[in-house]
C-alpha cells in the first residue's frame, strides 16, 4: 500500500511564484486600472507598438507639414517638369581637387528632344546644390499664426531647387505635395470618424439597451443602409456639390459623405457589446442596486466599451482614408488647389505619366499603403489588449 | 482481506504492480508578470488496479500535473525537473523529455493512458455523432476494420451502460444528457485499452444523483478491466468514496500522501486537517438549535403564494399554443424574520428562476409575492411601480453565484462598494467613505485595500466584497443564489460562517438556494427541496437531511458522497426512476 507521507513545514499562504528576470521584483497589478493592464497587454504586441509609432509620425508630419516641406506645394517651375528624384551626396570635391564634407545634391543638365519637345533629364555632377538643415526658405505662415521661412530641410540657396521625390508636370517639388497631402488626408479620417462614433455609438447603445422594437428600426435601417452600392451614391453625392464652394466647405462636406456609411459596423459593434453586458452580473447587480438606466448605461455598460470602441474605430480609419483617395482619385473628391494623396495620385492616372515618371505613383501610394497598413496593426492590436479581464 | 493480501504480497509484487511512477515533477508557467512555480516536486505511483485521488482547491496545481502525463499543457508552461515513468505491458518509457508530437507521444496519449475531462458538453465535438467520434478512437489505436470498429463502439457503450447502444452510437452530443455524455466520454477513453485511465473532475460538472452513477460505474470498469486510476477532485466526499490512496496537493506541492484511511483518520499536515475538518463541519448544522428564540407568532416577511413562470407558451403564429415548459410550477412558501430558509434541487429544477421571480428581474407568469417591510406594511410585489420596486430592491438583495462575473472588473472595491449608497442618495462624501470602510471590515477585508480592483482578489475575497455590496443597504432579507458554489470547500465554509455571524448582527432573514445538501445543512433552518418546478418537500432541515420522507429526497440525500471511507453512503444509495 501507498506509505503514508507528508510535509512537515507551514502552511503556505500564497501560490510560489517568482520574477520573470532574476533580480526583478515581481509586480503587482493590484491597484492597476483597465487601462494599465491594457497598456501591459497591448505591449506584447510588438507589430502593433511599431504601427502606433508610424502613425504617431505621420500625424507629426501632418501638424508640421509647413516646417518639414522643402518647398510649398504650389510652387511651380515649368523648366523642371517631371524631374526625376535626386539623391543626396555628402561628400563633393572641391575646385583644388580635395573632398571636403558638403551634403548636396546634384542638379540636372536638360536637354530637350526636337522631335516629341519632351525633356530628359541626366544629373550633371559637376552641378553642386549644397542642402542643409534648418534653411531659410521661401516664406510661409505657420499654422495661420506667424510668418516665417525656416524649413527642417532644404537648399542652402533659396533660389535653388531640390527634388528628393521628383516633381510633377508643372514642376512642383512632390515631396512637399506629399507632406501637405499627409495633412489632409489623415485629417479626413479623423474628423470623418468623429462623425461616425457619435452615430454609431449613440444609435449601437439604444438599438442593444434597449431592444425590442427599437432595436428593430435600427437594425433595419442599417441595412438598407449598407446594402446600398457605395461608390455611385458618393459619385452621385459628390457630384451634387456646388462648384462655387471653398475647398474648405468641400472637404467638410466630403468628410461627411465619407462618413455616412462607416458608422454601421460601428453601430452593430456597439449593439452587440451591449447585448452581451446587458446580461452580465454585475449589470444586473446595478440594476438591483437601484441604478436608473442613464447610470447604468454610462456609470457600467460604457466604461467597458471605450477600449472596443477604441479599437473598432481604429479599425475604421483606414477606410476613410481609402474612400477619400478613391474620390479625389476619380476627380470628384477634394480638387486642386487642396493637396491630398488622393489628388496627388490623380497626376497618375495615365499609362504615359507613370511610364516616364514613376515616382507620382510610387510615393503617394505608398503613403496610402503604409497608413492604411499601419492603422489596421495597430487596431488589430488594440483590439486583442481591449479586453484584459478574460483569462 | 485487502489489507493482509498488501501484507503478503508487499515484498514481492509491489514493484511490479506499478505502472506509472512520478518522480520529482515540477512545472513552471510564465505568465504575463512572473513565473509561477504550478507544480513543485511532486512523486507518486499509479498501481494497477487501484485508484489515486490527487485531491486539493483550485489553484493547487492537480488539473496541470494531470495533464503534465499526457504532456497537453498550455503553450508556456514547461516542465522543468522529474521524470514521469510509464512501465506496464511495453518497455518502461520516460514521457517528461518525450517532443512533442512524437510517435512514442501519440501512441501513449489515449492508446496507453486514457483522459476524462471536467466538462462533457465541450470534450465531445457537436458536428459528430457520437459513434464516430468512438469509433476514430478505436481505429487510431487498435488494428480493426471500420466494421469491428463499430462493433468495438457499441460494445463500449453497452460496457458504459447506456440504453440501446446499437441505436445511441448514431446520436449527436447534443442528444445526449449531461450523464450521458460523460459515459460516451468514459467509452472514447476506454476504447483504446489503456493501462491508465486519468479522470479530471469527471463528476463536478453533474448532479449528485448522476455523479454517484458515473462514479459508480468508473469503479466498476476500472476493477473489471485492472486499470490504473488517476482521479483528480476537489470533494473529500468523492475521495471518500473511491480512492485506494490520496494525495493532497496545495499550493504546487503534494503536502501529504497515504492511504485513504490514513488520510481520512489520522491526518498529519495542517492543511490535509483543515480541508477534513471544512469538509466535515458542513455535514452538521450550525446551530445548536435553540429553538425558543424563534418568535412563533411573528409575521412572515416573505409571503410566497402559487409562484408560477411558464416558458415559451406563447401561442404561435397560426393560434396554436406551442410547447411549454413550467420553469417554476405553483410554489408557495413562507420566510420568517431571522429564519434560514434553504431551496435544493439539482439543475433545471428552477431553483434560480424561483430567486429571481421573488426580485421580479424574471417577471412572473401567475402568482403573488408578499412583502412586510420594517414598518409592517404589506406589499404586493408583482404589483409595485418602478419606484416602488426600487425601494423593494433596497430590503430585499441578492448575492450572485459568480464572484468574477458579479463585480465590474473596471471599478475600484471603493466605488463597487459604494453604488447602492450613492444611487440611493443615503450617504455622501466622508461619510460614505466611512459607510464603505465599515462594511469591508464587517465581511472581513482590510479598508486599506479599497483602492484595489477586483482582479487582485481571491475568489472568496470577491464573494466578501458581493456580500459588503449586499449589505449596503441595511436589508431585510438577502436571497443567496449558489453564493458558495464557485468557491473551495474550506472558504465556503468561512463564508457560511460569515454570513451566519452577519446574520445574528443584523437581524436578516435569507434565502439560500443551492445544489450542494451539505452547505444548505449547514446553514439552513428549514429547507425546500425543489424537482421539476414543484416544491416537493418542505420541512426542517435535519429532518429533511436525515429523515426525508419523499422518494425524491431520498435519492437526493443517499447520493451524496460521505466524507468519511468508512461509512460509504453512495454504493448504498436509494434509487429514484422519474415518472414521465
Amino acid at each position: 500500500m501507498t506509505v503514508h507521507s507528508f510535509i512537515d513545514d507551514e502552511l503556505e499562504t500564497a501560490p510560489a511564484i517568482s520574477a520573470l528576470r532574476t533580480g526583478e521584483a515581481v509586480e503587482t497589478t493590484a491597484a492597476a486600472g483597465q487601462w494599465t493592464l491594457i497598456w501591459h497587454k497591448f505591449r506584447q504586441n510588438k507589430v502593433a507598438i511599431f504601427a502606433g509609432a508610424v502613425i504617431l509620425f505621420l500625424y507629426f508630419v501632418a501638424i508640421f507639414a509647413e516646417f518639414l516641406a522643402p518647398a510649398l506645394p504650389e510652387a511651380s517651375r515649368p523648366q523642371f517638369t517631371y524631374a526625376p528624384p535626386q539623391a543626396i551626396s555628402f561628400f563633393a570635391t572641391a575646385e583644388d581637387g580635395s573632398t571636403q564634407f558638403l551634403p548636396h545634391v546634384q542638379g540636372y543638365t536638360q536637354t530637350v528632344d526636337q522631335a516629341s519637345l519632351r525633356r530628359t533629364f541626366v544629373v550633371d555632377d559637376s552641378l553642386v546644390v549644397p542642402i542643409g538643415f534648418f534653411v531659410h526658405g521661401p516664406k510661409y505662415r505657420m499654422w495661420g499664426l506667424f510668418d516665417t521661412d525656416l524649413h527642417l530641410l532644404g537648399p542652402l540657396k533659396s533660389t535653388d531647387t531640390m527634388y528628393l521625390m521628383g516633381s510633377d508636370k508643372l514642376g512642383r517639388d512632390l515631396l512637399s505635395r506629399l507632406i501637405y497631402g499627409t495633412r489632409i488626408s489623415m485629417s479626413i479620417g479623423l474628423i470623418g470618424v468623429l462623425f461616425s462614433l457619435v452615430l454609431g455609438v449613440t444609435l449601437g447603445s439604444l438599438s442593444g439597451f434597449y431592444g425590442g422594437w427599437v432595436d428593430m428600426i435600427i437594425q433595419r435601417g442599417i441595412e438598407i443602409i449598407s446594402s446600398m452600392p457605395t461608390i455611385p451614391l458618393w459619385l452621385g453625392l459628390a457630384a451634387a456639390i456646388p462648384i462655387t464652394w471653398s475647398p474648405l466647405q468641400v472637404y467638410f462636406i466630403i468628410t461627411l459623405i465619407v462618413s455616412l456609411f462607416g458608422w454601421t459596423g460601428l453601430a452593430r459593434e456597439v449593439r452587440g457589446r451591449f447585448f452581451a453586458l446587458r446580461t452580465e452580473d454585475f449589470v444586473t447587480a446595478a440594476r438591483l442596486d437601484g441604478s436608473r438606466e442613464r447610470r447604468l448605461i454610462f456609470r457600467h455598460i460604457l466604461p467597458s466599451l471605450t477600449s472596443h470602441i477604441l479599437a473598432v474605430v481604429t479599425l475604421a480609419l483606414p477606410t476613410m482614408i481609402v474612400a477619400e483617395t478613391a474620390l479625389s482619385f476619380l476627380g470628384i473628391g477634394l480638387k486642386p488647389p487642396v493637396v491630398s494623396w488622393g489628388v496627388l495620385l490623380q497626376d497618375a492616372q495615365n499609362v504615359r505619366t507613370i511610364a516616364t515618371a514613376p515616382w507620382l505613383l510610387i510615393w503617394p501610394a505608398g503613403a496610402v499603403v503604409i497608413a492604411v497598413l499601419s492603422f489596421n496593426f495597430l487596431g488589430d492590436g488594440m483590439r486583442d489588449a481591449a479586453d484584459p479581464y478574460e483569462s | 482481506m485487502q489489507a493482509v493480501t498488501d501484507h503478503l504480497t508487499h515484498a514481492t509484487d509491489d514493484a511490479a504492480e506499478i505502472v506509472m511512477s512520478v518522480e520529482h515533477l515540477s512545472l513552471d508557467f510564465h505568465l504575463r508578470t512572473n513565473v509561477l512555480h504550478a507544480v513543485r516536486d511532486v512523486s507518486f505511483v499509479l498501481r494497477r488496479g487501484q485508484t489515486l485521488c490527487l485531491v486539493g482547491e483550485s489553484g493547487s496545481g492537480k488539473s496541470v500535473t494531470a495533464r503534465a502525463l499526457l504532456r497537453i499543457l498550455d503553450k508556456n508552461g514547461t516542465i522543468t525537473n522529474g521524470k514521469i515513468l510509464l512501465r506496464g505491458k511495453e518497455d518502461e518509457i520516460d514521457i517528461a523529455p518525450l517532443t512533442e508530437r512524437s510517435k512514442e507521444l501519440l501512441h501513449i496519449r489515449g492508446g496507453r493512458v486514457g483522459l476524462i475531462f471536467q466538462e462533457p458538453m465541450s470534450s465531445l465535438s457537436p458536428v459528430h455523432t457520437i459513434g464516430s467520434q468512438i469509433i476514430e478512437a478505436v481505429l487510431l489505436h487498435r488494428a480493426m476494420s471500420k466494421k469491428e470498429a463499430r462493433e468495438e463502439a457499441i460494445e463500449l457503450l453497452r460496457q458504459v451502460e447506456i440504453p440501446n447502444p446499437d441505436k445511441m452510437i448514431d446520436r449527436y452530443t447534443f442528444e445526449f444528457s449531461g450523464g450521458m455524455r460523460q459515459r460516451a466520454m468514459i467509452a472514447m477513453a476506454l476504447a483504446a485499452d489503456p493501462e491508465i485511465l486519468i479522470a479530471d473532475e469527471p463528476t463536478t460538472a453533474l448532479d449528485v444523483t448522476t455523479q454517484a452513477e458515473i462514479l459508480d460505474l468508473i469503479r466498476r470498469l476500472q476493477v473489471s478491466r485492472g486499470m490504473a486510476m488517476l482521479l483528480i477532485t476537489h470533494d473529500m466526499g468523492v475521495v471518500a468514496e473511491v480512492a485506494d490512496a490520496v494525495a493532497v496537493m496545495h499550493f504546487g506541492r503534494i503536502v501529504e500522501q497515504g492511504g485513504v484511511e490514513d488520510i481520512f483518520h489520522n491526518a498529519k499536515h495542517p492543511y490535509t486537517k483543515r480541508l477534513l475538518a471544512s469538509t466535515v463541519k458542513l455535514e452538521q448544522s450550525h446551530l445548536e438549535r435553540d429553538e425558543a428564540a424563534a418568535p412563533e407568532k411573528a409575521e412572515p416577511v416573505l409571503q410566497v403564494r402559487n409562484l408560477t413562470k411558464v416558458y415559451g407558451s406563447a401561442t404561435g403564429w397560426l393560434g396554436k399554443s406551442t410547447f411549454a415548459l413550467k420553469a417554476v410550477d405553483d410554489v408557495s412558501f413562507d420566510l420568517m424574520p431571522g429564519e434560514n430558509l434553504g431551496i435544493v434541487g439539482e439543475s433545471g429544477s428552477g431553483k434560480t428562476t424561483l430567486g429571481r421571480l421573488i426580485l421580479r428581474t424574471v417577471e412572473p407568469t401567475s402568482g403573488a409575492v408578499a412583502y412586510h417591510d420594517a414598518d409592517g406594511q404589506e406589499k404586493q410585489v408583482t404589483e409595485l411601480d418602478q419606484a416602488g420596486m426600487r425601494e423593494f430592491h433596497r430590503d430585499v438583495r441578492l448575492i450572485f453565484q459568480d464572484p468574477f462575473a458579479s463585480l465590474n472588473p473596471r471599478m475600484t472595491v471603493r466605488q463597487i462598494v459604494a453604488d447602492p449608497m450613492i444611487v440611493s442618495g443615503t450617504h455622501r462624501g466622508k461619510a460614505l467613505e466611512q459607510r464603505v470602510a465599515e462594511l469591508l471590515e464587517l465581511v472581513g477585508l482590510d479598508p486599506l485595500t479599497m483602492e484595489r480592483y477586483p482582479h487582485a482578489f481571491s475568489g472568496g475575497q470577491r464573494q466578501r466584497i458581493g456580500i459588503a455590496r449586499a449589505l449596503a443597504l441595511d436589508p431585510r432579507v438577502i436571497i443567496a443564489d449558489e453564493a458558495t458554489a464557485a468557491l473551495d470547500v474550506s472558504i465556503r465554509a468561512q463564508i457560511l460562517d460569515l454570513l451566519l455571524d452577519i446574520q445574528k448582527r443584523l437581524q436578516l432573514s435569507f434565502i439560500f438556494i443551492s445544489h450542494d445538501i451539505s452547505v444548505v445543512r449547514y446553514f439552513c433552518d428549514r429547507v425546500a427541496v425543489m424537482h421539476r418546478g414543484k416544491i416537493v418537500e418542505l420541512g426542517d432541515a435535519e429532518q429533511i437531511c436525515t429523515a426525508p420522507v419523499e422518494a425524491y429526497t431520498k435519492s437526493l440525500i443517499s447520493a451524496v458522497p460521505n466524507p468519511d471511507p468508512r461509512h460509504k453512503r453512495m454504493m448504498h444509495r436509494t434509487r429514484f426512476t422519474a415518472q414521465g
